[in-house]
């Protein structure tokens, strides 16, 4: 670095032009290039969607619906898949570089944050209609009022059990938290355990620890309150009791499907979209159930979760009033019926979803659950992710040994300082 | 359109011949060819480095929400964001992780590393083939590290456990699973990890180190510990300086084995700075507090980036 060798010093007046020309075209070149990448000229018949589905089915599956719809409505439907836990940045990113796709598939509990950065066209006055969806799905693709997403499909958590070791016990299935907590302790033998949750950090978590938090009353808006405490109790009595592995801590929703299906776990809380790895295996005999209350009598109450299709606000009528009968389509009652058959979930629509009850008899128990479910935003709007942080780290600090009012009381000083 | 601008003046050149040298002229054109090589490398370093880090300062002091990325407004907020992280207790916890996991990594990944490249400093039959198979770790993405590393710390299923249980050495550490050994285990993936890197650059160095001073030192009777340390550890120093300089770098931003690991859990125990910026800007979508993080890695980078260059120049006198 320090030594400076003399390499151009002896050169002539033409050799040193020589030099330079391409350091200059080269310098010109990059500019060029890197000015051409914003301007983007849409293509008029062909319309992006851009959703999360990298599955190599749940692709096929969408990219099937796309070309029936693309086919009836006369445009081509390009499908864009990015992981999960990025459509929301990349969202933004396109946003701010002004080339959203057409439509975009958001995670339900995600929707709020995009529409309240004022990104999503209301699809109402887009002409979408409501007709034939339940009014608890409506609000789960709404926010403050507005309906900005069209579902698809729904789904929850339901308590999944294996039939043969539950038959081998003679015992029914738990329906209430003390016969479920027996059931488990009875169920735990050698490496298996009796049940099976995730209480990971992350949105798996939060999502496993509703409906226990709501079927006893407790609520994200107070998260100290005793009907919260008494829920993360009752977890760690699970664990306390053997019942519950410790690495439930660690665990995702498809590791405790993972556990569940190699027999490591004789019951799992877990929801639909599992169903399609759980029939792989067919020595596996499974049953679904309610999640079990804390007594006999309590409404059982899930987490309504699910994707929902929105129009992003690009400012072309237009192209925005195509996009919304392309989200007509693929909402309708038809594709949805087939996407719930396909993917095992609840379609939102109505009429479909009776038709799919008969079709699908063994999962009855998660369309009554569905039906009685709540949005995770429904009360904080985009507020919920502080929450879910908050509430991540208390029920992790909970399973590892500090008491749950405590680690609640924490969360929600957490929670309202906005950290 | 490049050929133009380097013909027209050309031609607009009297004869060459004819040409007196006038020195002023000659030193601003060699001037110039400097800076024509020069450019390439500040126009990059300009785009790439100093424009996102000005930014990264900027949106620090900023209300960058996602509503900005419509808008493009992002007012500014004062120290807002700063007092808002540091008040945090999270950031307390975060920042001492990320010192004890940096330590403890470059401690591990360096002692046996070095042992590693000593050891293959001798000639030996299969010593080409096992030295490459050490270089394994480092080839395998880190993501796909981290996941078979969760599977193999598993409690109840993972193959350690199973390990030790056959020992008789217990078998139910709870590896990831508790608060309190959870930064453990992802420091003993992390030094696996960077072995490799550890051993070949170390061995290189070793390699570069002149025969006939470890014959000089046989010949004086040293130990082979007195040779170690008087003419393995004093000649390898400019190499050290590298491998721990470049080593820190990597180690204290680290992301995402822990993100595969354990997602900066359980209860915590593992957020790192880097993982609270990521979940401050990508989870919470809070830019400016993630920038604050962000900020406070470049700094600690920085700090140590000027003791690198202070040593390489006391290493160039």
């Amino acid at each position: 670095m320090t030594a400076h060798p003399p390499a151009a010093a002896p050169g002539g007046r033409g050799r040193s032009r020589r030099v330079v020309a391409p350091f200059a075209a080269v310098s010109v070149l990059i500019s060029a290039a890197a000015l051409t990448g914003c301007g983007q000229q849409r293509d008029a018949g062909a319309y992006t969607v851009m959703n999360s589905s990298t599955d190599e089915s749940y692709h096929r599956w969408d990219a099937e619906a796309m070309a029936r719809c693309g086919k009836q409505l006369g445009v081509t439907i390009e499908q864009q898949s990015v992981p999960a836990a990025q459509v929301m940045t990349k969202a933004l990113r396109m946003a701010s570089s002004k080339s959203l796709p057409d439509i975009v598939q958001f995670d339900a509990s995600e929707m709020p944050t995009f529409a309240d950065a004022g990104g999503l066209t209301d699809l109402r006055t887009l002409g979408l209609s409501t007709r034939d969806i339940p009014e608890g799905i409506v609000n789960f693709g709404s926010y403050q009022g507005t309906y900005y997403g069209a579902a698809r499909s729904v789904n929850t958590l339901a308590l999944f059990y294996n039939k043969d070791v539950l038959d081998e016990a003679g015992l029914p299935v738990p329906t209430t938290w003390a016969e479920l907590r027996e059931t488990a302790k009875k169920l735990t033998q050698g490496k298996r355990y009796g049940v099976a949750l995730s209480a990971g950090g992350a949105e798996d978590g939060v999502f496993q620890f509703t409906p226990f938090m709501w079927s006893n009353g407790g609520d994200e808006t107070r998260l100290d309150s005793p009907q919260v405490v008494a829920a993360l109790d009752y977890w760690k009595s699970l664990l306390k009791d053997g019942s519950l592995s410790k690495s439930t801590v660690s665990w995702t929703q498809a590791d405790v499907n993972d556990q569940f299906m190699a027999g490591n776990a004789a019951m799992m809380i877990n929801g639909p979209w599992q169903v399609e790895t759980l029939n792989t295996k067919k020595s596996l005999h499974w049953g679904i159930a309610r999640i079990p209350v804390p007594k006999a009598g309590d409404a059982s109450v899930g987490p309504l979760g699910g994707a929902v299709l929105t129009v992003p606000n690009t400012g072309d009528e237009q192209r925005e009033r195509t996009a919304a009968r392309i989200v007509a389509c693929l909402s309708g009652e038809r594709e949805q019926l087939t996407y719930a058959l396909n993917s095992w979930m609840v379609p939102a629509n109505e009429k479909a979803a009776a038709v799919w009850r008969k079709r699908v008899p063994e999962l009855d128990a998660l369309a009554d659950q569905v039906a009685a479910a709540r949005s995770r935003t429904a009360k904080l709007g985009a507020g919920w992710s502080s929450v879910s942080l908050a509430l991540q780290s208390a029920f992790q600090s909970a399973l590892t040994g500090q008491s749950s009012q405590a680690a609640l009381t924490r969360a929600q000083q957490r929670a309202t300082s906005g950290n | 359109m490049t050929t133009s601008t380097v013909t027209a003046p050309a031609a607009a050149r009297p004869p060459r011949t004819a040409t007196v040298p006038d020195p002023a002229r000659q030193r601003r054109r060699r001037r110039l060819t400097q800076w024509g090589f020069v450019a390439p490398a500040v126009v990059f370093m300009l785009l790439f480095f100093g424009y996102p880090l000005v930014r990264n300062v900027v949106m620090s002091f900023q209300h960058y929400t996602p509503k900005t990325f419509f808008t493009g407004d992002a007012p500014f907020n004062g120290t807002d964001n700063w007092s808002h992280v540091f008040r945090d207790a999270l950031f307390g916890k975060a920042l001492w992780h990320t010192l004890v996991f940096t330590a403890g990594s470059l401690l591990g990944q360096f002692c046996i590393g070095l042992a590693l490249a000593v050891f293959f400093n001798r000639r030996f039959p299969l010593n080409g083939v096992l030295r490459s198979l050490i270089l394994l770790p480092w080839l395998v993405p880190m993501v796909v590290s981290g996941i078979v590393w969760r599977r193999i710390l598993d409690q109840d299923t993972g193959v350690l456990n199973s390990f030790l249980d056959t020992l008789g050495l217990g078998g139910h550490t709870p590896w990831l699973t508790s608060p309190d050994m959870a930064l453990l285990a992802v420091i003993l993936v992390n030094v696996w990890i960077g072995i490799p890197f550890n051993m070949v650059i170390l061995y290189g160095g070793l390699q570069e180190i002149p025969k006939d001073l470890y014959e000089a030192a046989a010949l004086d009777g040293a130990s082979a510990w007195r040779t170690f340390r008087s003419i393995t550890l004093p000649m390898l120093r400019p190499v050290i300086t590298v491998v721990l300089v470049l080593g820190f770098m990597s180690t204290v931003k680290i992301l995402d084995l822990i993100l595969a690991l354990t997602d900066g859990g359980p209860a915590d125990a593992t957020q790192t700075l880097g993982t609270l910026t990521y979940q401050n800007s990508f989870v919470q979508l809070d830019f400016g507090a993630g920038a604050v993080v962000g900020n406070v890695l470049i700094l600690i980078s920085a700090v140590f980036a000027v003791f690198y260059l202070r040593a390489n120049r006391t290493e160039g006198k």
